[in-house]
């Protein structure tokens, strides 16, 4: 190594002292990240990662601390300085950035005075320097009227300026690393763009060296030099991102990335690692991924390997022990890509009647301020008008999938289909039978029980004193209890149907991991025998390996049950995977509508384009993205025409005062005025 | 910001008028009015014409609308026992009452807020834990058996306090004051420490569970993470953030330490309103009890609109709209 190195952690070792024994968190890490570089560090949750980068600015919560190893920042050592000292080198030498702008910001001050504060505390300057400094970086991160906006308090400003602000405050002392532990997760997808590329502009243009913490490999693909995969408290393999990406050595690394779902590629099944990653008390002897690692031998079981060298990367696994002999793993191809033939989009089949129609369907919320606050301040009534005139209709054993950024509507048309929400105007009807209003949803009883729903968070979707059995029986209907066999056959069929055992009957939710809890939650939507189940982000709160096991499920359980799914996710890549068709919602509509491979290989609407464009992606390592403006506008207060044309590239006069029809062609249903003036140019791959 | 004001200001009114309307209640079907005002003998015409005179034979809403508007003017009748004005008979109770629960109210506070803060900052420290337990005493305890225990070791065992009444006082125009003597102050001491302590508690408690939850949001990792001084964090951020719901609950105690007045005045033989409304309660003094019932209500409407305004100058997010831009 020519330069030496900015930062170095040697054998980290953290501990968590509780009342049951003490448990290792990390135990005996290495790293080092160079003056300048950008280390990426992925995992998955529980790996460490967050874990690392508190340790480093000795910020672990209590009762954790480090039991062992050395830090060595710019060659000072500072895992054993006193708190006052560390505090001086954080935000001065190391900056950090967390996750949720929402949360990060103090909301009982102005931004400016939370800058300045942070100046104050680590450079000698004046109060009106302060002030100018901090004007100078609200600029610099792109906050437009600075001047203004430095007085305004954090619940001013939209989430995506936000992070810019705490950017902002992350570089005001111009640190020589920047921690940044998962910094656009809570952010949509364009926002996502955006925040990336200012962050490495900006820690480039100041020369600061980024640690990026994340779980999403393709935010890693773009940004990072160099990656270091953890598992369990360690590192597992660390190499230049190219190498991890394309040419991983490790088999959890190979499993990782073919769990990952990609617009670049369609493979029917995903690469699934069985299992999840252990708990810290229960860890096993040995390297800590053998019980799910497809590739173990005796070895493994007993002793823990360490770093070795393995070409450009190094792996602490014994597949690698002797350099001469390169293992042979094709772990991803010989597990799945089984290339298009027989995936989803060229399924099919005869043409299916359809199932499910939705014709203009509206879903208005009332959030008017008080009658005497709308006198007084001479306002009117606010009306949120989540889903505005959306038409939808599902075939027959489809997979539809519904993807747009947050504040989209999207969750909205899922409620209002299964019939949690009163449409305020449209109608829904399922096979023939019209289920537009509640009267006509009790009416019409056995048909709603064909909806079923699968909600996003399934923590929150599970009552936590029910035992499993009670949670799934509840949804058997009443005129099948009778039968026979009884229900105690049926919940344990519905549990061997979604790959767990009867015995999990008797335990309560929260003895399982979360991907198990999403499966109870699928068994007890499958308990209705339902025809059709609306999706809610059913893998948005889980790991990519996790998300990998229950798309799987969902594929097989379509294949065998003959459902038919309505997808809703904000991820590209996963609604890419799993469904036939796409709709690609904006402000309460659906803007584009076509088949999955029309649409992803040849989108039409700009704003499919902006997504498809700003989407990180494994595919897209080392390439830069394309900028994104703007965010999305509040569905209050849409603007008038084209919702989309403030930030369309394309928007002409027409756009602005026009709301542009759907029009179908060529199996795509569009609404634009500019695809329909044929003044669209072609559209170019990123 | 006006509207807001004037919903809470339209919100209290409500409130009092719906007091007004139980108390009102009291006098029309609690007993019968005309009985405690003639005497046995009188004869059945005699009492008619008295019921006619005061208008007790007028409509229901009627007589509630008169019975609101002499209670804007201050005019609360005459109390059946002691033949007086209840106006006069407040007015003269109300200061002692007022310097008990003010004095109370700021123990509370002085003690509990610091003790809160530092039982937070220094969760290990042994003071902390005896703040604690000791806290838990303040909390099991009944306000009386606190006040009889005091009395029966710094009255009876020692001598060193009175165990009753607000030793002498000092007239200042209508306001009788106890503060001024050192009699008056050495009285004041027990019933104040017996009414605030429960309240002392209680804020500690708050304070205490609220600044550990605020020290575990992420503005506060992210200000340690900045760099910034604990002084900063713990004060200017963490306490900042402590001060809203504290605020809410606070109020609400300051309303019920006037209320809960009534025990421990009746321990010490304080002579405020609360020991009066016992009295009245036991003689049948409807038009006592009315009243009291209008000026504990009034007081906690007042201190709840008080807290709402505060609200809005300690939290930004009130008083500023939420025109978020891109």
């Amino acid at each position: 190594m020519s330069k030496p190195p900015l930062l170095e952690i040697k054998n980290l070792r953290v501990e968590f002292p509780t009342r049951h024994g003490t448990l290792v968190a990390i135990d005996d890490l290495s790293l080092h990240i160079a003056p300048g570089e950008v280390l990426g560090v992925v995992g998955e949750s529980g790996a460490g990662k967050s874990m690392t980068g508190a340790a480093i600015i000795g910020l672990l919560e209590p009762p954790g601390r480090i039991a062992g190893g050395e830090i060595i920042f710019d060659g000072q050592r500072i895992d054993n300085l006193p708190d006052e000292k560390i505090r001086q080198i954080r935000g001065r030498h190391i900056g950090a950035i967390f996750q949720d702008p929402l949360t990060s910001l103090n909301p009982l001050h102005t931004v400016g005075r939370q800058i300045t504060d942070t100046i104050a505390a680590h450079l000698p300057l004046t109060a009106r320097q302060a002030r100018t400094r901090a004007l100078d970086l609200l600029g610099e991160v792109g906050i437009p009227a600075a001047s203004e906006r430095i007085d305004h308090y954090p619940h001013q400003f939209s989430g995506g300026m936000r992070q810019r602000v705490v950017i902002a405050l992350a570089l005001c002392a111009d640190p020589k690393l920047i921690i940044a532990d998962e910094p656009t997760t809570a952010l949509d997808v364009s926002i996502q763009a955006q925040i990336i590329v200012l962050l490495k502009r900006l820690c480039s243009q100041h020369g600061s060296a980024i640690m990026l913490i994340t779980h999403d490999m393709g935010v890693i693909a773009e940004t990072a030099d160099r990656v270091a995969v953890m598992y369990a408290g360690r590192v597992g393999e660390v190499g230049p991102v190219s190498e991890i990406i394309h040419n991983a050595r490790l088999p959890y690394t190979i499993g990782l990335m073919g769990s990952i779902p990609s617009i670049g590629e369609e493979v029917d099944r995903l690469v699934q690692i069985d299992g999840s990653m252990p708990r810290l008390n229960e860890t096993p002897p040995g390297c800590r991924y053998h019980p799910r690692c497809p590739k173990v031998f005796d070895r493994c079981k007993t002793e823990r390997p360490e770093l070795i060298p393995a070409g450009p990367s190094r792996v602490a696994c014994w597949l690698y022990e002797d350099p001469t002999e390169v293992p042979a793993l094709d772990l991803v191809h010989s597990a799945a890509a089984r290339k298009a033939g027989d995936s989803p989009h060229s399924r099919g089949g005869a043409p299916a009647a359809t199932l499910i129609e939705a014709k203009g369907l509206k879903q208005y919320f009332d959030v008017s301020p008080p009658l005497l606050t709308r006198i007084l301040e001479r306002t009117g009534r606010r009306i949120v008008q989540a889903v505005d005139g959306l038409d939808i209709s599902i075939k027959r054993g489809e997979t539809f999938g519904l993807v747009g950024e947050s504040g989209c509507g999207k969750s909205t048309v899922a409620r209002t289909i299964v019939g949690l929400f009163n449409a305020t105007a449209g109608t829904i009807s399922y096979n023939g039978a019209s289920l537009s209003t509640r009267e006509e949803r009790a009416r019409n009883l056995s048909v709603q029980h064909k909806i079923q729903m699968i909600f996003q968070d399934p923590q929150a979707s599970l009552n936590p004193r029910w035992r499993v059995f009670d949670i799934v029986a509840e949804s058997i209907p009443k005129s099948r209890r009778s039968l026979a066999g009884g229900v105690k056959e049926r919940v344990g069929e519905l549990l061997r149907q979604v790959g767990m055992s009867p015995l999990d009957g008797d335990k309560f939710p929260h003895e399982f991991s979360g991907g198990q809890r999403q499966r109870i939650s699928i068994a007890r939507a499958l308990g209705g025998e339902p025809e059709f189940l609306v999706c809610d982000e059913p893998t948005s709160a889980l790991d990519v390996s996790v998300q990998a096991q229950i798309l799987n499920l969902m594929v097989e359980l379509q294949r065998t049950l003959g459902l038919t799914y309505l997808f809703i996710s904000h991820d590209l890549a996963v609604v890419h995977h799993i469904s036939t068709k796409v709709g690609v919602m904006y402000l309460g509509r659906i803007v584009e509508w076509s088949a999955t491979q029309q649409l992803f290989t040849r989108p039409l609407h700009p704003y499919t384009r902006m997504l498809l464009d700003a989407v990180p992606d494994i595919s897209k390592t080392g390439t830069m993205r394309s900028q994104v403006e703007g965010e999305v506008p509040s569905p209050i207060d849409p603007p008038a025409g084209c919702s989309f044309h403030p930030r369309c590239p394309f928007a002409q006069d027409r756009c602005r005062a026009e709301v542009p029809e759907s029009i179908m062609a060529e199996g795509t249903a569009i609404a634009c005025h500019a695809v329909q003036e044929g003044r669209l140019p072609a559209w170019r791959a990123p | 910001m006006i509207s807001y004001i004037l919903a809470r200001v339209l919100q209290s009114f409500v409130v009092m008028l719906c007091v007004a309307a139980i108390s009102f209640s009291l006098f029309t079907y609690v007993g019968d009015p005309i009985a405690n005002l003639v005497g046995i003998q009188s004869s059945d015409e005699k009492r008619e014409e008295l019921r006619e005179s005061l208008g007790l034979n007028d409509a229901v809403p009627v007589q509630f609308a008169r019975f609101v508007g002499r209670a804007v003017r201050m005019e609360f009748g005459i109390s059946y026992q002691q033949k007086r004005s209840v106006a006069s008979i407040i007015a003269e109770r109300l200061p002692a009452t007022l310097e008990l629960s003010i004095l109370s109210a700021l123990i509370a506070l002085g003690i509990g807020i610091p003790a809160g803060i530092y039982t937070a900052l220094r969760r290990e420290s042994w003071f902390s834990h005896f703040f604690l337990s000791a806290s838990l005493v303040g909390v099991s305890l009944p306000t009386f058996l606190i006040g009889i225990l005091l009395i029966f070791t710094f009255s009876v065992h020692f001598h060193l306090l009175p165990s009753f009444g607000r030793g002498e006082v000092v007239q200042l125009g209508f306001w009788s004051t106890g503060l001024l003597t050192a009699s008056g102050l050495k009285a004041l001491i027990m019933p104040a420490i017996t009414l605030a302590l429960f309240q002392m508690t209680l804020i500690m408690r708050l304070v205490r569970s609220e600044m550990l939850e605020v020290l575990r949001t992420d503005y506060i990792k992210f200000a340690r993470a900045r760099g910034l001084s604990n002084r900063t964090v713990h004060f200017g951020y963490a306490l900042m953030n402590t001060l809203v719901p504290v605020i809410t609950i606070t109020g609400l105690q300051l309303g019920s330490i006037i209320a809960f007045a009534i025990i421990t005045e009746t321990v010490f033989q304080w002579p405020g309103v609360g020991l009066m409304f016992i009295q009245a309660i036991s003689e049948v003094d409807i038009p006592v009890m009315s009243t009291y019932l209008l000026l504990i209500a009034s007081f906690f409407v007042i201190i709840n609109l008080t807290v709402d305004l505060l609200y809005y100058f300690v939290d930004p997010r009130l008083r500023v709209g939420r025109d978020v831009r891109a």
